[in-house]
């Protein structure tokens, strides 16, 4: 019953957000700057949702992993394995929806020299080779201790990516405070409101995945054993 | 101080045959060759617009690149020699914190690694003909990179052991981790190499050596988990 809840309230929050961020939602740039088509601008209210959403997932991996260790119980082996995928999906469309929007605003789909465009790569990568660990292992018990190490030790690239928009990025702009050098993109005001309810669609939207992705693995795990149960 | 006992073991063995320490030369040798056969005239060039040499550019991607894989191949061994004739299960019965075992292991790496690059920068300079600004700079930020590279890359050496295609699974989950400390040991080389003004890279020292702590604490808390069975 939660489960449905959760789910009609993130389809309902998604059409929503997308219908109000192509025909309602403000955009903030003077229609002859030099950031191209000012429509570009709607990408924003979901790139941000989508990058802040895969940072959350990578840090419910980080917290699991950590359980994991702990408890050396399955179900945080679990967690991590749903939640790492579930970000993976949203850091290469952090990445996607990033550079098309920079195609059309900076005129390049990638800027190799910028910090943070590489950090959110190094993200991206990061968890890839975060499910090649868990490939490379057959044993469970095995796979689930290495994959937690690994899981503590990529999510150092979290902060370096959240942190090097603040301190050394030169083209990408600081959105979310605090902004040491000024910043804020010029955000403010009747944005802020659209840009929330972007933030609940999207958090709820990876809620969902995850746990649909956890039923999914314990369905396996029940199969599995009835699989031996049975002999078959 | 049991880990130094593990660090001298390792290194004593090691130097037994040199094995890994002559491939590891040999390596890093054959890729700044390549790199010099590949850029060979050019590398001499000005740029106008940058009012540099071509080499000046490329040298600390070279350096680094040679580096790093030379040192990759050093990592690979480091803990799957131990898995023969069970020798990992003895280092586990040694009455020390599993920590000393990695500790050992950084430092007996960190040896073969600085060997390798002291005698990789004198071969570059000459193929090269290229003068060094600042040479204890240079030194400060290579120790600085390479400890971050072996701080990491022993934890991953112990994680993948124990994977089915360790020799492939270790550098494709080492390079996204280190990218961080190869981007800012890159740059702070180019500085060294050309201008040697310290103060233009205290941002890139600074991002080495928080690298470097971090993970060596990080390492101390959950190496234990990587050879527990």
């Amino acid at each position: 019953m939660r489960k449905k809840i959760l789910f009609t309230l993130t389809a309902a929050l998604i059409l929503v957000s997308a219908y109000l961020v192509f025909f309602k939602a403000p955009i903030p740039i003077d229609p002859g700057s030099a950031a191209g088509d000012p429509n570009n601008f709607r990408i924003f209210y979901f790139h941000l949702p989508i990058a802040i959403s895969a940072y959350l997932c990578f840090a419910v991996v980080f917290i699991s992993s950590i359980l994991y260790l702990k408890s050396k119980e399955q179900k945080w082996d679990i967690i991590s394995l749903s939640a790492a995928e579930v970000g993976v999906v949203f850091a290469f469309l952090t990445l996607a929806s990033g550079s098309i929007w920079g195609r059309s605003a900076w005129n390049a789909y990638w800027v190799s020299w910028d910090v943070r465009l590489n950090t959110s790569l190094i993200l991206f990568l990061i968890y890839l080779s975060y499910l090649m660990v868990r490939q490379a292992v057959e044993e469970p018990e095995k796979r689930a201790r290495l994959s937690a190490v690994f899981g503590i030790i990529g999510f150092i690239s979290v902060p370096i990516s959240f942190l090097s928009v603040r301190f050394y990025s030169k083209m990408h702009p600081c959105v979310v405070p605090p902004c040491p050098s000024g910043g804020g993109g010029g955000i403010g005001g009747v944005v802020v409101y659209y840009l929330l309810l972007n933030f609940a669609a999207y958090f709820l939207l990876a809620a969902s995945l995850i746990v649909l992705k956890i039923e999914n693995e314990r369905l396996k795990e029940k199969t599995n054993e009835l699989k031996r149960e049975n002999n078959l | 101080m049991k880990f130094l006992e593990i660090a001298i073991k390792d290194l004593r063995a090691e130097f037994r045959t040199k094995q890994m320490l002559n491939s590891m030369m040999i390596f890093a040798l054959l890729v700044i060759v390549i790199f010099s056969y590949a850029f060979g005239n050019e590398a001499t060039l000005e740029v106008e617009v940058l009012n540099k040499k071509v080499v000046d550019l490329l040298a600390p991607g070279m350096l680094w690149i040679a580096f790093t894989f030379a040192g990759m191949l050093g990592l690979s061994r480091s803990f799957a020699g131990e898995k023969e004739e069970g020798c990992l299960e003895g280092l586990k019965l040694c009455p020390v914190d599993r920590s000393e075992i990695y500790n050992g292991k950084v430092i007996s790496n960190a040896v073969l690694m600085f060997l390798m690059e002291i005698t990789t920068i004198p071969v570059f300079i000459v193929l090269f003909s290229y003068d060094i600004k600042n040479i204890p700079g240079l030194l400060v930020v290579v120790a600085l990179g390479t400890f971050g590279f072996i701080f990491v890359g022993t934890l991953l050496s112990a994680l993948t052991v124990n994977t089915r295609t360790r020799e492939i699974l270790l550098p494709v989950i080492l390079f996204p981790v280190l990218i961080p400390v190869i981007l800012s040991a890159v740059t702070a080389t180019g500085i060294m190499l050309a201008s040697g003004d310290f103060s233009e890279i205290s941002g890139e020292l600074q991002i080495l050596a928080v690298y470097d702590i971090i993970f060596f604490i990080v390492a101390q808390l959950v190496f234990e988990y990587t050879i527990e069975d």
